[in-house]
């Protein structure tokens, strides 16, 4: 199991042909507290930087992006009930969606762990 | 790094306050500004309500406005020739909202005017105050000397708890009620207090001398039942309020009677009253009053999750027709714990329980039209 980063502050962690996709500790504190979550569609045929699902602080609206592309297989229906999870534990919990991946090469231009660290020292 | 053709921000005197205290600051109407602090906009919000908040407002602007008689009352006079409200009214230690108009009924800014005994007390709106100020040395200079009071910071202390905190630090305090005004000393300073406010609770706002502004700050922060609170909040809780935000719900396209503000025009100021009109716009806007506007701010619920933002469009069908409408303020309602909307709507869609839609993310999501506020007011009447 890998888990890549993008700089957009996504979080992928990579298991077989799956994708799960999150957004980053980083991203969460920056946004503040969210209160919405809008999840993609099961089946949806994401394209790489397509807005994918929309997270919302009390001031504003963020796109959370599609890292890479895919078919989205799963989504976390507990983030729409429990918005505040991703406040709570953004690389864990609250994951969003799961993707199968379309093109493995697209995963290249991610970045580890240390590279993400880098990016937002 | 400055971007070119921008003028540096200016900083009220609490600036180094904020950023000791963790503030994130951000640009907003000239001012780098707290929009939150650590604890975050949503517990800034929810502070307010169950104890006190504490606001930097110093970037709005403060008048003195002096008759050259040296009565008040002429000062009062004058000023009304500018707004729809009436002034003479005021009695000393009073303050009222106002709006100046413009020629074809619009509002050029909201205001509080407060009776001073001997001269009158103006707050206006910081994005505004240069123009304000204008328009008065425009219009009543030759009745009136206007101050401009730039050596003076404007803080709010907001919330059930505020009373408490404030009555260990200044004299008086608790004998006023809802729009009372009049210099008071607190904590030894030569003050400026009203008890009024931008959050729909009971509170004060303070008018303090800059130099004594950061001293008179934090000791109020040493009481424990006082945070901090940014801009963020300010919007979130004067939106569930109900309460106008200028330059949004409020604009020089928006006349008082569309903006829903027909309270705030007294029968002495409409047609039949003993000074009707004598304002700008007194025709279009008394004539709305007669005939009614053809559209009307309303508060907006919507019936899910995902708030409704700024800028989205209004239809009064789920699938088909063309906008009817437009939301001025939109978000999430940390104490109704739902999203809460204004906007305008025509005048026969207005009425409460009325079903609309707003366009978000190309969707159409279903709203009723609410009264407001959102959250019930607390003000000590």
């Amino acid at each position: 199991m890998t888990t890549l980063f993008t700089s957009d502050h996504e979080w992928l962690r990579i298991e077989g042909d799956v994708a799960t996709i999150g957004v980053t500790d980083y991203a969460q504190s920056q946004l503040g507290d969210v209160v919405f979550v809008e999840l993609p569609k099961v089946g949806r045929a994401l394209k790489k930087a397509e807005a994918a699902a929309v997270v919302e602080s009390v001031k504003a609206a963020s796109d959370v992006y599609a890292p890479i592309s895919g078919e989205v297989i799963e989504v976390n229906e507990a983030l729409a009930a429990e918005p505040a999870l991703v406040n709570s534990d953004a690389g864990g919990k609250a994951w969003f969606f799961k993707l199968k991946i379309a093109d493995t090469s697209e995963l290249g231009g991610l970045m580890d762990e240390a590279a993400y660290k880098a990016h937002t020292a | 790094m400055l971007a070119r053709d921008e003028s540096p921000l200016k900083r009220t005197p609490l600036h180094a306050l904020h950023v000791a205290r963790g503030g994130k600051m951000v640009p907003f109407a000239g001012y780098e500004m707290p929009v939150q602090f650590p604890a975050g906009v949503l517990k800034e919000h929810l502070h307010t309500r169950s104890s006190a908040g504490l606001f930097d407002v110093s970037h709005m602007g403060q008048l003195a406005l002096r008759a050259k008689s040296g009565k008040v009352e002429d000062a009062a006079l004058a000023l009304e020739r500018l707004v729809p409200q009436d002034i003479v009214a005021v009695p000393p230690g009073r303050q009222r909202y106002a709006q100046f108009t413009n020629h074809d009924g619009g509002i050029l800014d909201d205001l509080m005017v407060a009776n001073f005994g001997d001269h009158l007390f103006l707050v206006v709106n910081a994005a505004c105050k240069a123009e304000d100020e204008a328009h008065l040395r425009a219009h009543l200079s030759e009745a009136c000397v206007i101050d401009s009071l730039s050596d003076r910071a404007l803080i709010a202390l907001q919330g059930p708890k505020a009373e408490s905190v404030l009555a260990k630090l200044g004299t008086g305090v608790t004998a006023m009620k809802f729009m009372d005004a009049g210099p008071r000393k607190v904590a030894g300073f030569d003050c400026f207090v009203s008890r009024s406010g931008y959050t729909g609770e009971d509170g004060f706002e303070i008018s303090v001398p800059a130099a004594q502004a950061e001293a008179l700050v934090t000791m109020l922060l040493q009481n424990p039942d006082v945070l901090p609170i940014g801009l963020g909040a300010r919007d979130s809780l004067r939106l569930e309020a109900g309460l106008c935000l200028y330059g949004h719900d409020i604009d020089t396209t928006t006349t008082p009677v569309e903006g829903a503000l027909e309270w705030s025009v007294q029968k002495s100021r409409r047609n039949g009253g003993a000074r009707a009109g004598g304002f700008p716009g007194a025709d279009k806007i008394l004539a709305q009053f007669e005939k009614g506007a053809s559209r009307r701010r309303v508060g907006l619920l919507a019936q899910g999750r995902a708030p409704v933002r700024e800028g989205a469009l209004l239809f009064a069908d789920g699938a088909t027709g063309e906008p009817i409408g437009k939301v001025t303020s939109g978000g999430f309602g940390p104490s109704l714990n739902a999203p809460v909307a204004m906007g305008y709507l025509p005048t026969p869609l207005s009425a409460t329980g009325t079903q609309v839609f707003a366009e978000v993310r190309g969707q159409r999501l279903p709203l009723q039209v609410a009264s407001m506020p959102f959250v019930p007011n607390t003000y000590k009447r």
